[in-house]
């Protein structure tokens, strides 16, 4: 009797040996310790001693049983760690190659520049509007007080479809069609395309611009220098060098032309800003009486001021663009620069 | 206008250096541009006269010069000159000399012949682009003088590029007013001799266009000698200011021009008929300039006439009939004030800009005419002699410019301004600015002078006060506005966020021309009816876009043409149209893709991108503004009959267009793949849809799936839209998996499977209900569009 289950034992711990994954291993169980396993049969012929036998032999069965059964958890241990190793095995792979699936593209540098600008107004209440890009000659000269044969209109190189309709030369219309249609406190940041008959290595017919203006109680020069400061420094996020220079715009009264220390030489001077130090980067003013004559603006109760700028200058400086041309040829190779 | 500085400087000179002056003037508002040196770097060369003069024994051109240059013993010097003679004075380059271009004058031999220098040109001497002969000095040049310093050379060019409003300082005396201004120091005028009358010969003037002409002078002189030598100290001036001397008679108007700003002219009296009138042209009448182009003249041209014909388009250019010549004997010497608006655009109108003409239109003095005249006078007798007649002078006060007086109040000033300022510093800055000022209630009086054209309205001298303060000293305040709380639209997607939806998607943003090339346009979009620039910058760019599809396939090629074998593009803008005549600026949103889907990439097959792929990216839009559009089957003659989408609103209006690029114009633009566009109204999806919350069931969601066959006509679409038309209120959604034909399915028809997700907001549905359901929409399904259950 004993003699067979050391047998047993000898034999089902032989096969635990040779058993090579968890699907054998459980067989192996099932053969041994299952409803008709060898153990179990061996615990069932107990029945058949007398208690003092069964007591004593049921030990030895049981004791084989566990040992068989210790080693059942080792090997299955021993397997599931194996497999778990040869998964992760099988599983790795190298980090290094690309992700998949599409890539992502990038803005314009104009628009990226032009929500910079709106974003810095924003913080200080102004709304963006926008107007129509083919303008009629009364809102793009007339009435921002540059009648017809004023000087400053040759300076406009202006497009003309007839005689009374034109591309807009600057975005400053939109300034006269908001007064139109808005009254006072007004602050507004006028984004877009505006358009010279003029082509060469500086000019393109097409750029961008913004026009942004206030019209309150009280407003005064300082106000506009203060605010012409901010947004230059917040825009090149430095504390750059700003001088105001008198000049001349029929909208405006007085006028300045705004130079920034050049970005480019720290104001040494170097070929961009013509060896002087400075770069002409907007112009702006506070709003001739005429221009709030034109919108029906008391410009003893009201006053304000406006600025415009150009995008694609402005942009250039930021990121070192040394050809206007290239925001418009949309070649990828620049376009794909600007994320 | 350019202005040599030495002679600035002659009428105001402030001890600073020419840095220092040139940033006094920009930061004044008169922009200098640029400063050269008034003449190329060069040393060693002094004022020489040839004492003796043979002709070279070897060389028929050459001659063997002695030449007196200030030394003991004169220098032989050979030259080619054909204009050198014995007792000319020239420019001689000593040996040692260095002349511009780096140019090295050493002792040489010309053909045999010694020679110990140079005699120079001006070209040589680097002052001008062409010369003919040597640089005749005037005889009382000094003789061994350095050059430069006779001709003070040691000099600058100053560009000043002055705004419309300060034609004021189109002269040297302008400039120089404002240079005093500024530094606070005194100056004067030139000083001017009244030339005595010798002879009483006139013409008579006629104006018949007063407030076109409100001030007409002219005398008539006689025997003047117009190849006298114009003194080089003028020839100078001129040049430094780029004008070529054309002899005596010119030059002198030239000068006057440059000195005191004020334009005039010289007639050749014998060539004149009787007398002169001022009036407007006649629609008949033409005009042969001084330029030699012959215009026709309208009745909106003022004109100079004489008994006979046009003489002169006034204050713009004289005509060649009535010029000055070589053999002038008697000038008639013309000084008048004609308005800023009678001149203001008529040269433009004629392709004309003169030096008159950018000064009359900005407004010369109108008190200046009878200095200036005097002035010419004086300098023409000075040199070329001459005898000289009575001024004409035909004025009518009443169309002289009004310069009335300006109240100026110091409250106004503080207001605009942020600063109080002393009553005895504005009167100090008006005063020297040379405005007339008196006590006024309330502040000042001011009368500006008759040459500052540009003052008339209280904001015009804050601005001299601003101007002449300094921008820069003047406070600047941090920005304290009335603060609202902004207004945010929830109904309103921002465009921003849809330009970056594509950006996340991998599309580059594009920035096309507005204007594109109309032959390109009638391609792109037939038979839509472009707006017409009237001034084109050339015909690549003459009309106005009515889609933004000319400007990305242009882009696209471009980029393909570079190697680039992938590309999506997209961009924002207005496109323009002409509806009833009137026209339409529309917001578009347009985007162009070709290549494959995915940049190149280990993990994938490489995929072409397609119809779908595109008609995602629109749907996504869709998705952020919560808006329902339709895509259905269109045509465009663009884009490819089979796979063109229609883009419907969901009140029936059409929005927008997807599509592959008709393969014809595929191959008519260049392209070697498949291209795919779309283009939509972006009004179509801004307006966003406010969500409004449906409570969630508590009951589980089933799936049926269905294959149907249906006829090949019949589109995805039309399988939907019916099952939605069914008002299942269970009924969540509709997918399709899978479309098949071929084996099993009949020629024509084809199988589309379905997935159909039902769930009740009440109870849990039973499979009976399930089936009551599903046969309903089997029933209408067959009915409507015939379609079949597949076995
Ligand atoms: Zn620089």
């Amino acid at each position: 009797m004993s003699a067979t289950l050391e047998e047993i034992l000898a034999q089902a711990l032989q096969e635990l040996a040779a058993v090579k994954d968890l699907i054998e291993l459980d067989k192996v169980r099932v053969n041994y310790l299952g409803k008709k396993g060898l153990f179990t049969l061996q615990m069932k012929e107990l029945g058949n001693l007398d208690p003092e036998q069964r007591r004593a032999v049921g030990q030895v069965i049981n004791q084989a049983k566990d040992q068989f059964q210790q080693q059942l958890e080792a090997a299955k241990d021993k397997l599931e760690a194996d497999a778990l190793s040869a998964r992760l095995a099988s599983e790795s792979i190298d980090v290094t190659l690309p992700g998949r699936g599409q890539s992502t593209g990038r803005l314009h540098p104009v628009t990226t520049t032009l929500r910079r600008i709106s974003k810095i107004f924003a913080t200080v209440g102004f709304t963006v509007v926008e107007g129509p890009e083919i303008e009629d000659d009364y809102h793009n000269f007339e009435a921002l007080n540059i009648p017809a044969h004023h000087p400053a209109r040759a300076m406009h190189d202006t497009f003309y479809f007839d005689a009374h309709t034109v591309l807009r030369t600057h975005t400053s219309p939109v300034q006269i069609r908001t007064m139109e249609s808005e009254k006072p406190p007004l602050k507004v940041i006028a984004p877009g395309r505006v358009y010279r008959c003029d082509s060469d290595i500086t000019h393109t017919p097409m750029f961008h611009q913004v026009e942004g203006f206030l019209v309150d109680t009280d407003v005064s020069f300082a106000d506009l220098k203060g605010v012409v400061y901010e947004f230059l420094r917040a825009f090149f996020e430095k504390d750059i060098q700003v001088r105001f220079r008198p000049s001349y715009f029929p909208f405006t009264e007085p006028s300045a032309e705004v130079d920034i220390e050049c970005v480019m030489c720290g104001g040494h001077g170097c070929r961009v800003c013509s060896h002087t130090g400075w770069l002409e980067v907007m112009g702006c003013g506070m709003i001739h009486p005429e221009v709030f004559k034109a919108v029906n603006i008391d410009s003893e109760q009201y006053s304000g001021f406006a600025f415009g700028m150009g995008v694609e200058r402005l942009a250039m400086l930021r990121y070192g663009i040394n050809d206007l041309r290239l925001f418009f040829e949309n070649d990828l190779k620049f376009l794909e620069q600007f994320n | 206008m350019q202005i040599s500085e030495a002679w600035l400087r002659t009428y105001v000179n402030p001890d600073i250096n020419t840095d220092t002056l040139v940033e006094q003037l920009t930061m004044a508002g008169l922009e200098v541009d640029s400063v050269e040196p008034a003449a190329a770097e060069f040393s060693g060369v002094v004022v020489g006269q040839v004492v003796a003069m043979e002709q070279h024994p070897d060389a028929d051109r050459l001659r063997v010069c002695q030449v007196n240059v200030g030394e003991a013993e004169p220098l032989q010097i050979v030259c080619g000159a054909s204009n050198v003679r014995v007792g000319l004075k020239i420019p001689a380059a000593l040996c040692g000399a260095v002349l511009p271009g780096d140019f090295k004058i050493k002792k040489s031999k010309l053909r045999g012949q010694e020679s110990f220098g140079m005699l120079c040109s001006e070209k040589e001497l680097g002052l001008v682009a062409e010369a003919h002969g040597l640089m005749e000095l005037s005889d009382d040049a000094p003789v061994g003088v350095d050059i430069r310093d006779y001709l003070s050379l040691n000099d600058s060019i100053i560009e000043v590029d002055l705004t419309p409003n300060r034609a004021d300082c189109l002269s040297v005396e302008g400039l120089a007013r404002e240079v005093a201004l500024l530094n606070k120091l005194d100056w004067s005028t030139t000083a001017v001799e009244t030339v005595a009358v010798t002879h009483t010969e006139t013409l008579s003037v006629k104006v018949t266009a007063p407030e076109a002409c409100p001030r007409y002078l002219g005398r008539i002189i006689k025997a003047v000698n117009p190849q006298a030598p114009t003194p080089l100290w003028m020839q100078e001036r001129l040049r430094r200011s780029g004008i070529r001397s054309l002899g005596p008679l010119v030059d002198v108007t030239n000068y006057v021009l440059l000195e005191l700003g004020q334009p005039l002219h010289v007639f050749d009296a014998s060539k004149l008929s009787g007398g002169i009138t001022v009036r407007y042209a006649n629609a008949d009448e033409s005009l042969k300039l001084l330029n030699n182009e012959e215009i026709k003249l309208d009745a909106q041209a003022l004109i100079i006439a004489d008994d006979k014909q046009a003489l002169a388009l006034a204050g713009v250019m004289g005509g060649s009939d009535s010029a000055v010549s070589d053999t002038t004997q008697t000038v008639f010497l013309e000084c008048a004030f004609f308005t800023p608006l009678a001149i203001a655009g008529k040269a433009r109108n004629f392709g004309l800009h003169t030096d008159s003409s950018h000064r009359f239109e900005r407004g010369v003095d109108a008190q200046l005419q009878n200095r200036a005249i005097e002035r010419a006078t004086q300098l023409i007798v000075e040199i070329a002699g001459g005898e000289v007649g009575d001024i004409t002078e035909v004025t009518s006060n009443e169309h002289l410019p009004a310069r009335n007086a300006v109240i100026l109040r110091r409250s106004k000033i503080a207001q605009s301004l942020a600063i109080e300022l002393q009553d005895a510093q504005v009167i100090d800055i008006l005063q020297r600015l040379g405005m007339q000022v008196a006590d006024h209630a309330e502040g000042w009086q001011v009368s500006p002078p008759s040459f500052r054209f540009d003052i008339s309205i209280e904001a015009d001298l804050i601005e001299e006060i601003a101007r002449v303060f300094g921008y820069n000293n003047l406070p600047s305040s941090s920005l304290f506005m009335r603060s609202e709380l902004s207004q945010v639209t929830e109904g309103l997607l921002e465009i921003d966020r849809v330009k970056d939806l594509f950006v996340d998607r991998g599309y580059q943003e594009a920035v096309t021309y507005s204007f594109v090339d109309e032959e390109i346009q009638n391609i792109v979009a037939p038979g839509v009816e472009a707006i017409r620039l009237k001034n084109p910058i050339s015909s690549e760019l003459a009309v106005m876009r009515t889609t933004l599809w000319c400007g990305l396939l242009k882009a696209a090629l471009y980029n393909t043409n570079r190697q680039q074998s992938r590309v999506r593009l997209f961009e924002t803008g207005l496109r323009f149209t002409k509806v009833d005549g009137e026209t339409q600026q529309q917001k578009m949103l347009a985007g162009l893709v070709l290549g494959d889907v995915y940049s190149d990439q280990w993990a994938e097959k490489a995929r072409k991108v397609d119809f779908y792929d595109a008609k995602a990216d629109l749907q996504a839009i869709f998705e952020l503004s919560g808006c329902d559009a339709s895509f259905t089957k269109g045509e465009l003659s663009t884009l490819h009959p089979g796979q063109t989408a229609k883009i419907v609103s969901a009140d029936g209006k059409e929005i927008g267009w997807l599509g592959m690029l008709h393969p014809q114009l595929e191959k008519q633009l260049g392209f070697d793949s498949q291209v795919f566009l779309f283009e939509l109204d972006q009004d179509s999806f801004l307006n966003k849809k406010v969500p409004v919350f449906t409570a969630l069931s508590k009951y589980p969601s089933v799936t049926r799936d269905l294959a149907l066959i249906v006829n090949e006509s019949v589109s995805a679409g039309d399988i939907i839209t019916c099952i939605k038309s069914s008002a299942e209120k269970a009924l969540q959604d509709v997918i399709i998996f899978d479309v098949y034909r071929g084996k099993g399915i009949e020629e024509g028809s084809k199988s589309i499977a379905l997935s159909l997700v039902l769930q009740d907001d009440t109870q849990t549905l039973t499979e009976t209900e399930i089936e009551t359901i599903v046969g309903r929409l089997l029933n209408l399904l067959a009915t409507e569009i015939n379609a079949k259950l597949r076995d």
